[in-house]
């Protein structure tokens, strides 16, 4: 290896040295005993078949938000919005499991249509967070959070109204659909092999688009220098569209498949912030689709072994999430530090 | 304030911009700066108003040698500089600007602050109303608030930075008026131009800068033969020149074409050009010639008139229906328009051919790059990001991504920053081009360079257009005069907002 590859492990190793050592100051602060802590979050996550089945469960969604953001991080566009996308998503698939589930239809097409009409809904959402963008001069961050807000706003709404379960509406979500529209899933678990294969496909497939087609380097061309883009014949707008449009297909998707097959209804928050943790798994692994499958599979690890610091030391499982900034917050920061180092170096 | 700069010196990489400058500006002047682009003088007026810090050299205001840190600490010497575009923030009200910039306590003084306004404001005669935005200004009127700005915080000597482009002959007078005031005042006006009649009306005297030295200083009266000598140098022997390579046949055709933005206004200019043939397009950073060219390229939208590629009419569409039709333009800023820092050579040629199919093959894309690159002698190989290309080898590299066969090819300083070999080449590639036929249309503020390789010279002097002039006929001198705003026919097209 060169002189400057050892560097670059170097500094990520000391990134994430320092992480583990912030959090364990954490850990000392909250009061619980930091190794005995993190021996919990691995036993949590891979102690039992069920903790790894939940892993699987948590990964699908996660990979299908870092392959959207890794293209609109590839066109240069921060897709805050894509928790907003995912819930539309979830809310379209619902709406047509619910427009369809009393017909004579076949399950099978139904739960086809259902998650086709979450990918049209992330679409959807994505290109409003676009065209403010493109043609209002919106930036996309501000756009994104808005519409994460009025899609938080709309789901309660319909759970609370039109869709409220019979009797009274409450926050455990819209009546559960009927078992056979459900996506199948391994017995006696939510865990839909279904759900796993496409979302691995899409990653992969988002790998091959960024690396080898002439889209993917359109779209890292409009990333990297728009203007340089426009120049070279690159129609840069209709691009940057195309990667919100395909960023919020995938966020659709992956809120229809919390519908059909890990909720089997509406609930308010089935987003679940992994429209974010998406966004942070794409800035840890530098947008390298390559690593998106194990980083993001890491980080389902750390969020699933965390709920036993809340059972055995009483902390938030919100910790996991400290976790998780902390070591993409030092990361990036060693990088840019690395980058500092070599300049002067 | 007395005025005394001491061998300042300041290099930018490769480039020395300032040789070890001493000029002594007494209070009460108005001192000229005269030079042609990048001869040093905005490099100059910046280390006197902060905005960058000399290499070596000394400042000394009223005697007293003084350290500049920032326009602040400037303001705070006495010294104000007007840039060229206003660096004021429109979105804000006028005397919200006004007050900006004051060092004071949380509050902010409102009624004191807007009285002293209306009260200098009657002073120079200006009438901006203090509660309009300052978006809705002209040119004109932002520098006015900027000058009374200055004043108001205190300031004793006065940069101004090519203050006559792009605002009105009345403006301009009024401008000129003030400044009479200000140095009766005792104030002391530092005038950067390149306008020679600006200068010459208005300084008593002047100095000229070329190449990053002070070449020269001259007191009124002024006689113009001398000025342009010393700004461009003396008259210089061009080298053998190729004829027109083309057969005749008109290529691009424009009908009374006009352009304009916030500042200028280029209007009617009628132009045939046939293949192969070579236009240079001279003038004065900002004279029209870059907006003009971008309007050719699709690129800035046209007011007027109708431009002809090859018999179709492209009036109106954009810059990508002018590449479908064999048109393309290169940008100044390599970096910044031209290339995308971040991605390698064979990226950028892959990107700018021609796709075929859906997934890219990489192995053809590299082996092209590596012909390319011989081709055009680049340093670097096909996984070089193009930021770690020398400016040459970047220059190159724009010029490896132009596809084959072109009809019209646009350059905007396409020697810029290159030595001389580079230069050679780059030209010697372009000629090429010609003798395929295409026609080429290119902006230089080298005159060397503009009457080596045109065919026929168009002159940009405040969005005013010469007719197209037969580089044989042109000398440096000449072509100077006309740079500088001397030597027009009273009635050339287009004018000055």
């Amino acid at each position: 290896m060169k002189k400057n590859s050892w560097i670059n492990v170097g500094f990520q190793v000391g990134a994430l040295v320092v992480a583990l050592l912030i959090t364990t100051l954490l850990l000392v602060a909250a009061g619980a005993p930091p190794l005995k802590a993190y021996a919990s979050i691995i036993s949590g996550a891979f102690g039992s078949s069920n903790n790894i089945e939940n892993i699987l469960i948590t990964w699908s969604p996660l990979l299908l938000t870092t392959a959207g953001v890794l293209i609109t991080f590839s066109a240069g566009l921060w897709n805050i919005g894509i928790e907003g996308q995912m819930t539309l998503g979830a809310i379209f698939a619902t709406g047509v499991l619910r427009a369809l589930q009393n017909t004579q239809l076949p399950p099978a097409l139904i739960i086809i249509l259902g998650i086709l009409a979450g990918v049209i809904g992330g679409a959807l959402w994505a290109a409003l967070a676009g065209a403010l963008k493109t043609f209002g001069g919106v930036n996309e961050i501000f756009g994104g959070l808005g519409l994460n807000f009025v899609s938080t706003a709309l789901t309660i709404y319909l759970v609370f109204g039109p869709w409220k379960r019979p009797g009274v509406g409450s926050m455990s979500g819209t009546q559960p659909f009927d078992e056979k529209l459900w996506l199948p899933s391994l017995p006696h678990t939510e865990l839909s092999l279904w759900a796993l294969g496409i979302s691995l496909l899409v990653i992969i497939a988002v790998y091959f688009m960024l690396r080898g087609t002439h889209l993917g380097l359109r779209l890292k061309a409009v990333g990297k220098n728009s203007k340089a883009a426009f120049l070279m014949g690159v129609p840069t707008w209709q691009y940057s569209m195309f990667a919100f449009l395909l960023c919020g297909a995938f966020a659709g998707l992956s809120g229809a498949i919390q519908v059909t097959s890990v909720y089997h209804r509406l609930l308010p928050n089935i987003s679940n912030g992994y429209g974010f943790l998406g966004l942070l798994v794409a800035m840890l692994i530098n947008y390298q689709a390559l690593w998106a499958a194990p980083i993001a599979f890491f980080f389902a690890a750390v969020n699933i072994g965390s709920v036993q610091l809340q059972i055995q030391y009483k902390l938030d499982s919100s910790f996991a999430g400290v976790l998780q900034d902390l070591l993409v917050l030092l990361v990036l920061l060693g990088e840019g530090a690395r980058q500092r180092f070599i300049k002067k170096g | 304030m007395d005025v005394e700069l001491r061998d300042i010196d300041k290099t930018f990489g490769a480039v020395h911009a300032n040789v070890g400058i001493n000029l002594k500006v007494p209070a009460g002047t108005i001192q000229g700066l005269l030079g042609e682009n990048g001869a040093g003088k905005s490099t100059l007026m910046k280390i006197l108003s902060g905005f960058i810090r000399a290499d070596a050299g000394e400042i000394l205001l009223d005697g007293h040698p003084v350290i500049i840190h920032s326009p602040a600490d400037a303001i705070q010497h006495g010294v104000g500089m007007l840039h060229q575009d206003p660096l004021d923030i429109p979105p804000m009200r006028v005397i919200d600007n006004f007050i900006l910039g004051r060092k004071g306590g949380l509050t902010i003084g409102h009624a004191a602050a807007e009285r002293d306004y209306k009260r200098l404001a009657e002073e120079f005669s200006f009438s901006i109303d203090p509660d309009s935005y300052v978006d809705a200004l002209t040119v004109g009127e932002r520098q006015q608030l900027e000058i009374l700005r200055l004043i108001w915080l205190g300031a004793k000597a006065l940069i101004f930075d090519e203050p006559t482009t792009g605002i009105s002959a009345a403006q301009k007078v009024k401008l000129f008026t003030a400044l009479r005031l200000l140095a009766s005042q005792g104030k002391t006006i530092l005038f950067v131009s390149h306008k020679l009649e600006d200068v010459e009306g208005l300084c008593s005297r002047v100095a000229v800068l070329r190449q990053g030295i002070l070449v020269g200083e001259a007191k009124q009266p002024y006689t113009t033969k001398n000025l342009v000598e010393m700004m461009f140098g003396k008259e210089i022997s061009v080298g053998a020149r190729d004829p027109c390579a083309g057969d005749g046949k008109t290529n691009l055709s424009l009908r009374d074409l006009s352009v304009e933005d916030y500042r200028l206004k280029v209007q009617n200019v009628s132009l045939e050009v046939c293949c192969g043939e070579v236009i240079g397009l001279a003038g004065m950073e900002g004279s029209g010639q870059g907006l003009f060219l971008r309007s050719v390229a699709g690129l800035v939208r046209t007011v007027g008139g109708h431009i002809f590629l090859n018999d179709t009419d492209l009036t109106g569409h954009s810059y990508h229906a002018f590449k479908r039709l064999g048109a393309a333009f290169l940008p100044a800023a390599r970096l910044e328009e031209g290339l995308a820092t971040g991605m390698s050579l064979t990226e950028h040629i892959v990107l700018a051919e021609e796709a075929h199919g859906f997934f890219i093959d990489w192995d053809k894309g590299r082996e092209l790059t590596r012909k390319r690159i011989a081709d055009f002698n680049i340093h670097g190989t096909p996984a070089s990001p193009v930021e770690s290309l020398s400016g040459g080898n970047q220059q190159r590299a724009l010029l490896a991504l132009l596809r084959e066969p072109l009809s019209l090819l646009l350059l905007e300083h396409p020697t810029r920053g290159l030595d001389i070999e580079s230069t050679i080449y780059i030209w010697s590639k372009l000629k090429d081009r010609c003798r395929e036929g295409t026609c080429i249309l290119f902006i230089s503020s080298d005159l060397e360079e503009i009457l080596q390789y045109s065919d026929r010279v168009l002159v940009f002097f405040s969005g005013k257009v010469t007719k197209p002039l037969e580089s044989k006929s042109l000398s440096i001198e000449k072509l100077g005069e006309l740079i500088g705003g001397k030597g027009w026919p009273e009635s050339t097209s287009g004018k000055s907002k």
